[in-house]
């Protein structure tokens, strides 16, 4: 009796896992694969609809779009889908997990992808600065730059009217200037700041030729040091300080009860420095007939202009899945890669078209000439001012988003709590130090290619 | 005689026991098996070979100053966040408890918090308290940092606690109540007849006989503050550990030198270090505290 009911329930068990296996694959005539992404909001819609134009697109497979809502989200889902063989076929890895990624062993080369699925891409065609910044060493993609971008510098154009500034922003002795002009004129945060390194430290240092690591960045090796103390950046961050304590720099973070971008959108503050990703975001929120404008971030007179680092994320292929969801991967990717597509995506985003015949495709539209997108252009002419350097190419250092993290406390500490600056700089670089050297030790034995 | 169910093989009790068994050894030994294991090694994000590096680990932990402020700064939030919420708690559980008209809704209002997630909580009270946006602005603008979170570390204290204790007295109030409950009615009767105010017979005669809810609640407070899923979220998601890492619990920095930091064995060692911590802090409270109380 007591057997019998034991059973029965095991058999009903049974039978309910095979009926649900029964079932699945057979209406699974399309191979399906997963992508999982970092946007969130307005620009995860976007990847939403790059997804769903390519389903209808063909009818070999079935693209499954989940948005894991952050960057930082997306790589640590990533890291525990792998480990429990559970991984999408593409992920999306902002630019600072690049070097983890690399040293996984868990992706397929980009190259090695489309190549083994019969697809011909003319690699050269991305732009120099952005797909360097992906590249081995000898210059071979890993990943698909997809959402690329670069920080860039924006300014009320009303208010510097009204404030009577007549020049743009280009270099900071004119921020300067423009702000104690704002300030007289009665606006109460001339320049907003948060602790975000990636305009403060990392754009800044790129453009001013100054390093961020030893051995190019960390491209040359895993042994690399930081040296973000001992560089022009500690001039930056005492000038910033010194902006601060005169109340033209204000600081504006989630914790005080507004960021920078919807500080500049609310016009509480006059200029920001934030992603050119932000553009139209920026354009739909700030209320109609409000003029404002994009720069360059501005340099130190006298700087020889370098280009600036490329932000935002690419595609990874994660390696152990059957080759049919690969084909489906290198359809996407390369549907992904087609001007129309590029031209597409560019638009309804504020990112930087990635590939040479994309822009082009563009500015012969016309597209840069048009009111919101009009500036849009300077971010590839930041990105391409001169040919990518030791110390313009990227940052490839291993935990970038822990020393990030270093880097942003210290500036708080600074800007917040009048800590000093080299002091503060200093600790942060002795922190940043150990996280590279618990990270080489990590990988012990491998080697950047 | 008793009638009561006897299994008489063992097999049957076993195979009840099977599932809870299996659940726990899944989700409770098997990852603390698997932290050890990270603890002594260098474990690499996307797995593979794993280098054996001893208590390199463990010396990490303990040579990083920023780690002992953790710890300062944990226990300071979990006794000033369980006090607070006991406190809270047994207030509004001696108010209630004296069934006063409306004392239904409002027991019902006292418990709503609890059911909010910690995250939301720290999100809502971020809008709430920030300094240039929120309630306190308007202070602010008269008296200049009289309120900054964002500024001053124990400020950004204060913060976490608050929310903390504002999520967690609903679930004390719960307890003390039903304790309170469960006091006989002619002990504070007589107590009254004999003309002693309510204040008077809740310190002589209710809090005494609460001993045993309130040991359980200190333990478990405790716990919670020192462990608890929401004390993370709510740290996330009003400070993220600032200023200068002035809010900076432990478990706050275990998962971000997990998934931040991708230190899986750096976390795992404080991880270690933290479950022990707890085993030390429950055998205290057990040996000296429980002592005091009686449970008749």
């Amino acid at each position: 009796m007591k057997i019998s009911v034991l059973t029965s329930v095991l058999a009903g068990l049974l039978a309910a896992t095979t009926l649900t296996a029964t079932t699945t694959p057979a209406h699974a005539e399309k191979t399906k694969f997963e992508f999982w992404y970092g946007l969130s909001g307005d620009l995860g819609e976007r990847v939403q609809e790059a997804c769903s134009k390519f389903n209808q697109s063909q009818g070999d497979f079935e693209i499954v779009c989940t948005s894991q809502n952050g960057y930082d989200t997306t790589l640590q889902n990533t890291i525990a889908a792998y480990r429990a063989k559970k991984q999408p076929a593409i992920t999306q890895i902002y630019d600072a997990g690049t070097l983890d990624l690399m040293l996984s062993k868990a992706f397929i080369p980009a190259k090695t992808l489309m190549a083994d699925n019969g697809y011909t891409i003319d690699w050269n065609n991305y732009f120099g600065g952005i797909a360097n910044y992906y590249a081995t060493a000898s210059g071979e993609l890993n990943s698909f730059p997809f959402n690329s971008s670069t920080a860039m510098f924006y300014y009320n154009a009303d208010a510097f009217a009204k404030a009577g500034i007549d020049f743009k922003p280009d270099t900071w002795e004119q921020v300067e200037e423009a702000a104690r002009k704002l300030k007289a004129a009665g606006y109460e945060c001339p320049m907003g700041m948060s602790f975000d390194t990636w305009a403060t430290m990392e754009q800044f240092s790129a453009i001013h030729n100054q390093p961020i690591a030893t051995q190019a960045n960390g491209y040359k090796g895993l042994d690399a040091e930081v040296v973000f103390n001992k560089t022009k950046f500690v001039d930056q961050v005492k000038f910033l300080k010194k902006m601060a304590d005169e109340k033209l720099v204000v600081i504006k973070t989630k914790q005080l009860g507004m960021d920078v971008v919807p500080a500049f959108t609310s016009q509480t503050c006059q200029m920001i420095q934030t992603s050119i990703a932000d553009h139209g975001t920026i354009g739909k929120t700030l209320p109609e007939g409000v003029k404002w404008d994009v720069a360059m971030l501005p340099v130190w007179k006298g700087t020889e202009r370098q280009n600036s680092l490329v932000g935002g994320a690419s595609l990874w292929v994660m390696a152990g899945l059957p080759d049919a969801q690969y084909k489906g991967a290198a359809a996407f990717l390369n549907y992904l890669g087609t001007p129309e597509m590029a031209q597409w995506w560019s638009t309804v985003t504020g990112y930087i078209p990635v590939t040479k015949t994309g822009f082009d495709a563009m500015k012969a539209n016309g597209f840069y000439d048009k009111a919101p997108y009009k500036g849009r252009e300077l971010a590839i002419a930041s990105l391409t001012y001169t040919p990518t350097s030791e110390n313009t190419r990227g940052i490839r250092l291993g935990g970038f988003t822990q020393i990030r993290k270093e880097v942003g406390t210290a500036l708080e500490a600074i800007f917040m709590q009048n800590a000093d600056v080299q002091t503060e700089l200093d600790k942060a670089a002795e922190r940043s130090n150990a996280v590279l050297r618990r990270f080489e030790k990590t990988y012990a034995g491998q080697t950047l290619n | 005689m008793d009638k009561r169910a006897v299994f008489r093989s063992w097999w049957l009790p076993t195979a009840f026991a099977l599932p809870q068994l299996a659940l726990i050894a899944l989700f409770f030994y098997w990852p603390a098996v698997a932290v050890v294991r990270w603890a002594f090694t260098l474990e690499p994000p996307f797995g593979g070979a794993a280098e054996f590096v001893g208590l390199a680990n463990f010396r990490d932990v303990f040579a990083d100053p920023l780690y002992w402020n953790s710890v300062v700064v944990s226990l300071t939030f979990a006794f000033a966040g369980t006090l607070s919420t006991i406190f809270i708690g047994l207030v509004l559980a001696l108010a209630v408890d004296r069934q006063l008209p409306g004392s239904g809704a409002v027991r019902f209002l006292y418990i709503l918090p609890y059911a909010i997630a910690g995250p939301a909580a720290g999100m809502a009270f971020r809008f709430i308290l920030s300094p240039e946006r929120g309630l306190m602005a308007s202070v602010n603008s008269a008296f200049p940092d009289f309120w900054n979170p964002a500024k001053y570390g124990s400020h950004a204290l204060i913060l976490v606690i608050v929310v903390f204790a504002w999520k967690w007295a609903g679930y004390t109030f719960i307890f003390l109540l039903a304790g309170l409950q469960s006091v006989p009615k002619s002990l504070t009767e007589a107590a009254a007849m004999d003309g002693s105010g309510p204040i008077r017979r809740a310190i002589d005669i209710q809090i005494p006989m609460l001993a045993p809810t309130l040991f359980f609640l200190l333990v478990t407070m405790m716990t919670e503050g020192f462990v608890g899923a929401d004390t993370y979220g709510i740290v996330a998601r009003t400070t993220d550990g600032g200023p200068n890492h002035s809010t900076e619990v432990m478990v706050y920095r275990i998962v971000e030198e997990a998934f931040r930091g991708l230190n899986y064995s750096g976390a795992s060692a404080q991880s270690i270090v933290l479950i022990g911590l707890i085993m030390i802090f429950t055998f205290i409270q057990f040996r000296f505290i429980e002592r005091r109380v009686h449970y008749k």
